[in-house]
């Protein structure tokens, strides 16, 4: 039983079936990528997980309850956390501010009236934003207006917020889109230290193969809506259907 | 006190300036040809004040949220007419009356606020101002028939002697008081050369009352609850996925801001015990936006003074009138006086809102911060003269990555 199960869930947008029977079972503290040419659901099944999207048939269950008909507020709180194809920042607050809210969602749920003392008093929460910070080595940044960022800050950045609220699963929309090489291979440096350093489920949506190939411990094709196969780097690189729906047979 | 020492500097530069209010707007000595322009007399003071603590609310919901209410003018009306009533019934005593004020406002504002924070922008702004003017065609005429009168319709609600007022005791004012301090009356009057000074109860009762609610509003723009609703602003998309719900910040802020404009509305009614349904129009409503813009959105200083110009407009640049204007131009040949007064006429007087209007959209095209940042643009000449170019080590955005503005309104 993975930490992540779904089971044959369809969804139909009109007259296009964006998903078809899927199943996934994503284990525990590997990395689980999710690759498949564009148009293949990815992002549709990536919202159906965070509830986003209800899937029409099927179930989703996270660590043995089901998310379907939860909010994304109520999914994060289950300890599921979700990293944008374009970062999605609090681009209007400082770098440190926008690291201390994930620290008071984590610590005070997902409301809590708390409109007299200041947020500089809550000497904890400070500490372990900026202890995060450190880690993901943008300290020098952190009275900076998040909007400013270079974009592979704002990666970071996004990549610290869900980090810092400890989550069991963390889902990545492909993380490298659009990114400059030095970046991607950053990239992929932090997410192997995430690995590395942290209990952590890693499911990840892209399209580098790089990327793919260098971080997942299993991988997940899906074409048209459907998996198609569902084995480890060395197998998929070989499989000759993966070649031929995915990867084309010059690759 | 809970603050860092650039809120409590800003928090004794207010309270220096509401305390001093009556030398401050003062200026002019009283026979001089200026002394029209002297704000320092007890009804346009205790405006200040009161309409400062409508926009700091109004702020805690736009400028931190930015949700544009387009119906705050409705909780002014309900806390007034809250206040009338306790006087009514209770005492002239304006303590009771403030608090219920406040309640009941509260209380309306979740009502309005449950239904209208189902949406966002424009259909939010849109959803308040229709309960805005729901709620003023209630009070000028549903709510005021022979068989329930609640608002006493186009008159406005005021006290009559047949009122209970059960609590009214021999000796006491018949009029607003505080435990037997009349607020229309003046604890001094003082007289130094040819200058006058007039400090009166109700306008000092409005002033701390205003610091205490402006205290409170730097606290909970410091707080881990401001930061959020700044958040909401920002974007709440992540802040779904960042497992916090945003529906019920937005709906504290809303309740949080509609409580203190019902205040302000108690405390109108405690200077003039008389409310009627003009205050809950949509012009109401929307000079509320005017000042907080006006001032700054946002800020935390802003509003009160947006509040204080636009009130200091309509109160002062109203009076002037066309004799007035030639006293002004009378140093010029006749023709040419006659040609100024032409000119400026449509700008004073009945004509002040042209000004106002004039005003406003150069702060807003110039000035997008409003005052606070023509402030900060002054105060920035000052700092920098003397220094060199390149000197300035505070941080210099990267002109490579230019961050999206702003926007003054939530999408």
């Amino acid at each position: 039983m993975g930490i992540l199960e779904v089971k044959g869930v369809n969804k139909r947008f009109g007259g296009l079936q964006a998903l078809g029977d899927v199943n996934l079972s994503v284990e525990e503290n590997i990395v689980h990528a999710i690759i498949g040419p564009n148009g293949a659901g990815k992002s549709t099944l990536l919202n159906c997980l965070v509830g986003k999207l209800i899937p029409d048939t099927g179930s989703v269950t996270f660590d043995g309850q089901s998310v379907l008909g939860r909010t994304p507020y109520e999914i994060n709180q289950m300890g599921i956390s979700r990293v944008f194809q374009t970062p999605e920042i609090f681009g209007d607050l400082t770098v440190f501010e926008n690291m201390v809210i994930p620290a008071f969602a984590k610590r005070d749920g997902s409301f809590r009236m708390h409109a007299i003392e200041s947020v500089a008093a809550e000497k904890d929460i400070c500490m372990k934003a900026e202890q995060m910070l450190v880690e993901v080595n943008m300290q020098d940044k952190i009275q900076m207006h998040a909007a400013s960022l270079s974009r592979g800050d704002k990666r970071r950045l996004e990549m610290a917020m869900c980090l810092l609220q400890e989550p069991r699963l963390l889902l990545l929309d492909e993380p490298t889109a659009g990114m400059a090489r030095a970046d991607t291979n950053n990239t992929i440096d932090l997410l192997k230290e995430i690995k590395e350093q942290r209990d952590i489920t890693i499911c990840i949506i892209e399209h580098d193969m790089h990327v793919v190939f260098s971080l997942a411990d299993r991988i997940t094709v899906l074409a048209q809506g459907t998996p198609l196969v569902e084995d480890s780097p060395e197998n998929i690189r070989g499989n000759p259907k993966v070649r031929e729906a995915y990867l084309g047979e010059a690759a | 006190m809970g603050l860092n020492k650039s809120d409590m500097t800003l928090l004794i530069v207010v309270a220096i300036l509401a305390l001093g209010a009556p030398f401050i707007l003062n200026p002019f000595p009283v026979d001089s040809g200026m002394a029209q322009f002297n704000a320092g007399y007890p009804d346009l003071m205790q405006r200040f004040v009161i309409f400062g603590i409508l926009a700091i609310g109004f702020n805690i919901l736009f400028g931190l949220t930015g949700y544009l209410s387009f119906g705050h003018a409705a909780f002014l009306g309900v806390g007034s007419y809250a206040a009338v009533w306790m006087f009514k019934l209770l005492s002239y005593n304006v303590l009771p009356a403030i608090a219920l004020s406040v309640v009941v406002a509260g209380l309306f504002s979740v009502l309005i606020g449950y239904v209208s924070l189902r949406r966002s922008g424009i259909y939010f702004s849109i959803l308040t101002l229709a309960f805005a003017q729901m709620s003023f065609a209630l009070a000028y005429s549903v709510l005021s028939n022979p068989k329930f009168n609640l608002t006493n319709g186009e008159t406005g609600l005021q006290v009559y002697a047949g009122d209970p007022q059960i609590f009214h005791r021999e000796g006491l004012p018949d009029v607003p008081h505080l435990f037997g301090i009349a607020m229309r009356d003046n604890f001094l009057e003082l007289k130094m050369g040819g200058w006058e000074f007039t400090f009166n109860n109700g306008y000092y009762l409005c002033a701390i009352i205003m610091l205490v609610v402006f205290y409170l509003a730097i606290r909970l723009f410091r707080s881990p609850f401001g930061l959020m609703l700044r958040a909401v602003k920002s974007n709440q998309n992540r802040l779904n996925y960042t497992g916090l719900n945003p529906k019920p910040y937005t709906l504290a802020a809303f309740i949080i801001s509609g409580m203190y404009a019902g205040l302000a509305g108690g405390l109108l009614a405690s200077m003039d015990p008389l409310a009627g349904a003009e205050r809950m129009q949509w012009t109401a409503s929307g000079e509320i936006v005017l000042m907080t813009i006006l001032g700054g959105a946002g800020t935390l200083i802003g509003p009160v003074l947006g509040a204080g110009f636009i009130k200091y407009f309509e109160n002062i640049f109203s009076k002037i009138n066309d004799n007035v204007l030639h006293q002004w131009f009378a140093f010029m040949p006749d023709g040419m006086e006659d040609f100024m007064v032409f000119i400026v006429h449509p700008f004073v007087g009945k004509g002040w809102h042209l000004t106002l209007g004039i005003l406003f959209m150069l702060v807003v095209t110039f000035l997008p911060g409003g005052l606070v940042e023509g402030g900060q643009r002054i105060a920035n000449l000052f700092r920098n003269r003397g220094k060199k170019k390149g000197d300035d080590d505070s941080y210099k955005p990267d002109p490579e990555h230019h961050p999206k503005e702003t926007p003054h309104v939530a999408e």
